[in-house]
């Protein structure tokens, strides 16, 4: 991430401490994740010491400290979903990836997170890649899904 | 868009809108929440601009996409006004047959009605459908009607009335004791009353205080606050001006969840737009009364919707809770007071000053005024968010609004209160729901997650999914929460894979004490919960867990096996395709096996087996019969008789 697109969303925020969190928000949502280099300058010029950075960008989900792959799969568990059979869609897509959630494949092609109810109960279990929504999975219908992302 | 400087020129611009709203003219309502986006309405959004140009209806019809309507298992939802027709489970392909017959026409599509499952009759209006009958929607009812996008369909409907009634003929300490009288309770989990947070704010010394509105709304399966923040974002910001005026704050804060980016856009434009009006900014309506709005947007954190942590997560720290000897309405947010509430419980001010107390309090129980909304999900027919008076028994909620359970299952328990909430069982159904009802079963409200559990959901895995989420959220702070729960968690996880020990359950029994009583906030304090109320209803699944090495519900992978019955194989050949780990042997006319050492229990094959069928079977506590040998599995089948 450029330096000076760093430096713009902090002077959005007008260089405030306080807006810390929504600061590595913005960098988080357009770079998928926080260089080191980002972090460093946000410490620097919101006058923050880089322990409190590195708190909170382990302490909030949202963040991601290392890069993301090409698509992000978030599988929901959150109790509907839990209930209706998130665990063996989440069994499946890591069988097939060969990934954990929170972990990236060496080709960076899928990353895989799980969620804590993305508020689509009627569809569970649901499925999010790329922000599009697969409603109703079972093993099978997942691993038909995971085949049309390359 | 000129300010408006007093209630009398809202008033007037009330008017100047209606009076360009003709009541005859179709309009056709699209419900476009996040949950019937999932299901394709913003495609069905598309459709419906190019048709209604397509077919030269641009000046006969109006569209409206509006916010959430509740009924999210049949989504996309189409609403044609005046007539009120509903369709639902809408396809971007019907809309061609809505504009040409309904619009046009003025006839039914009979094929994109509800049809009630029992008479199998077909239903034009919402307020017939038994989903929508048996509800009370006071706070939600106006999602399905206004675009959230535009403040003039909220002013239409009578928007910020309650706020010009508060600001000129009422003074704040009238205000406070409406809210007070009507003894609103915090719809956020606590269900602490609202009145008396307020009055401490009022009092507490100092001129800088704040008011907050909580919309971290964490619990899985529970999503009615997003639902009314996106499809109502203005009736939130009225009550919380009206709040700050009661409570003489200046400046407010709305913590929205990062995950909910819909709500946070509507809210950024709601604040804008009532900015524009005069609602919201310097001297409001004309009066002395400035207030402004910050909204800052939630990093993913379940404790965070812990008041105390939500305030340091504000101040842009690590949203870890603090101990409350004094409580956040006197020392709040950097040191200020403040008052927080959730987005439900905002949005029943407005109606609260409306109306008046007394009306207010007409519905709902003793102790329990007004209605809730919930969210009704997991193993239901119906799923979708339900409003209804405090005091409605769960039974009509989950049979009559609800629909029972699908599948002909049998219902089991219903979970309510989020991962702090507990389990209640089926001889409680005819429990009123209520604050202290729910917390007296041992769950409680919560914030209004219901989650329907039926025949097939182990108890167990149930408390242990809980309790590993709870983990997972725990801030690490106090040792009870961090250390405790992470034991916990081990002997569950334990006996859901067949490895519980004597002893264990009474284990479990001290450390959820030891977390009631010293664990810091509500997350640790409440996280032995969900493990009490299912022992306390279902112990005999535990004990049969542990001693058995079974699970009755069939469900913990570890303790279950699937086989062919060779009975009834008919050589199909479903299973075989399907199982994604090749762990079917067999062929045409050959009946088909299960290799158990290549079998993860994914449960396809069980799925996939035609129910004329019904050769797989699922077992749990007994050994898996042997396979039947190789020379046995050719089916000789005699030739159709010609």
């Amino acid at each position: 991430m450029e330096t000076e697109r760093t430096d713009q969303i902090i002077d959005k925020h007008h260089r405030e401490p306080s807006a810390l969190i929504q600061v590595l928000l913005e960098i988080q949502a357009e770079n998928h994740w926080l260089p080191r280099e980002a972090l460093e300058r946000v410490a620097e010029r919101l006058q923050v010491p880089m322990t409190r950075i590195q708190h909170i960008a382990t302490f909030y989900k949202a963040f991601s400290l290392v890069p993301k792959g090409k698509h992000e799969i978030h599988i929901c568990v959150g109790t509907a979903c839990h209930v209706r059979g998130a665990q063996r869609v989440l069994d499946t897509v890591q069988d097939l990836t060969g990934i954990r959630p929170g972990e990236t494949d060496l080709d960076l092609k899928f990353s895989l997170e799980t969620v804590n109810c993305l508020g689509c109960c009627a569809l569970g279990p649901v499925m999010e890649i790329d922000g599009k929504t697969h409603g109703k999975m079972a093993p099978a219908q997942t691993a038909d899904v995971l085949r049309n992302y390359d | 868009m000129a300010r408006n400087h007093s209630p009398a020129e809202l008033e007037a611009l009330r008017k100047g809108i209606l009076s360009t709203r003709d009541p005859h003219k179709p309009l056709i309502t699209l419900c476009s929440g996040s949950a019937c986006q999932a299901s394709g309405s913003k495609e069905v959004a598309a459709s419906l601009e190019a048709e209604i140009e397509k077919q030269g209806l641009s000046e006969a019809v109006n569209l409206r996409k509006t916010g959430c309507h509740g009924f999210c298992e049949r989504g996309p939802i189409v609403v044609i006004h005046p007539e009120e027709i509903c369709y639902f489970q809408i396809k971007p392909e019907d809309v061609p047959e809505i504009l040409s017959q309904t619009i046009q026409e003025k006839k039914v599509v009979d094929r994109l009605l509800y049809t009630d499952p029992v008479t199998k009759e077909k239903i034009v209006q919402e307020r017939d459908i038994p989903f929508y009958k048996y509800q009370e929607r006071l706070v939600f009812g106006s999602n399905g009607s206004v675009d959230p996008k535009n403040i003039e369909d909220y002013l239409a409907i009578g928007g910020y009335a309650a706020l010009a009634k508060a600001l000129t003929g009422m003074t704040a300490e009238e205000v406070l004791q409406e809210v007070k009288k009507a003894n609103l309770r915090g719809r956020g989990g606590g269900g602490f009353p609202a009145g008396r947070k307020w009055e401490g704010t009022r009092q507490a010394p100092g001129d800088i205080k704040y008011v907050i509105v909580n919309a971290d709304e964490g619990d899985p399966g529970a999503y009615m606050d997003r639902s009314l923040l996106e499809g109502n974002p203005h009736a939130v910001l009225e009550g919380l001006t009206i709040g700050a005026y009661a409570v003489g704050a200046r400046e407010g804060y709305i913590y929205v969840r990062q995950e909910y980016p819909l709500a946070v856009e509507n809210v950024f434009i709601a604040i804008r737009q009532a900015e524009e009006y005069g609602l919201l900014g310097e001297n409001i309506l004309g009066t002395d009364f400035d207030f402004k709005v910050i909204v800052h947007q939630g990093a993913g954190a379940f404790v965070c919707g812990e008041s105390t942590a939500l305030m340091t997560a504000l101040e842009g720290r690590a949203g870890e809770p603090r101990p409350k000897y004094i409580r956040s309405n006197i020392v709040g947010l950097w040191g200020r007071p403040s008052v927080l509430n959730n987005v439900e419980t905002w949005a029943n001010v407005p109606l609260i000053i409306n109306k008046g107390a007394d009306w207010f309090t007409q519905y709902g129980t003793e102790s329990s005024k007004g209605t809730k909304i919930f969210s009704l999900v997991g193993k239901i027919t119906n799923t979708g968010l339900v409003e209804v008076p405090m005091g409605t028994p769960l039974r009509d909620i989950i049979f009559k609004i609800g629909g029972g359970i699908p599948g002909g299952k049998k219902f089991k328990a219903v979970q309510t209160g989020g991962p702090s909430g507990g389990c209640i069982p089926e001889h409680l159904l005819d429990l009123p729901v209520g604050f202290d009802e729910l917390t007296q079963a041992g769950s409680m409200m919560g914030s209004g997650g219901m989650i329907v559990l039926d025949e097939d959901t182990c108890m167990v895995d149930v408390a242990r999914y809980f309790m590993a989420f709870l983990t997972d959220e725990s801030c690490g702070k106090c040792v009870p929460c961090r250390e405790g729960m992470r034991q916990m968690l081990k002997i569950l996880t334990r006996f859901t894979q067949g490895q519980g020990k004597e002893g264990d359950i009474e284990l479990l029994e001290q450390l959820s004490e030891t977390a009631i009583e010293a664990a810091l906030c509500a997350l640790g304090k409440s996280s032995p919960n969900p493990f009490l109320s299912t022992l306390k209803y279902f112990r005999e699944e535990y004990e049969a867990h542990v001693r058995e090495k079974r699970c009755p519900a069939l469900s913990c992978k570890a303790l279950i096996a699937f086989h062919i019955d060779p009975d009834k194989c008919q050589a199909c050949m479903m299973c075989l395709r399907k199982c994604p780990s090749e762990a079917i042997v067999g062929g045409k006319n050959r009946i088909h096996v299960i290799d158990q050492e290549k079998c993860t229990k994914c449960g396809t094959c069980f799925e996939v087996c035609p129910p004329r069928f019904r050769a797989v079977r699922k077992t749990s506590g007994e050994p898996v019969p042997p396979p039947i040998p190789e020379e046995a599995r050719t089916i000789v089948r005699e030739s159709k008789p010609k």
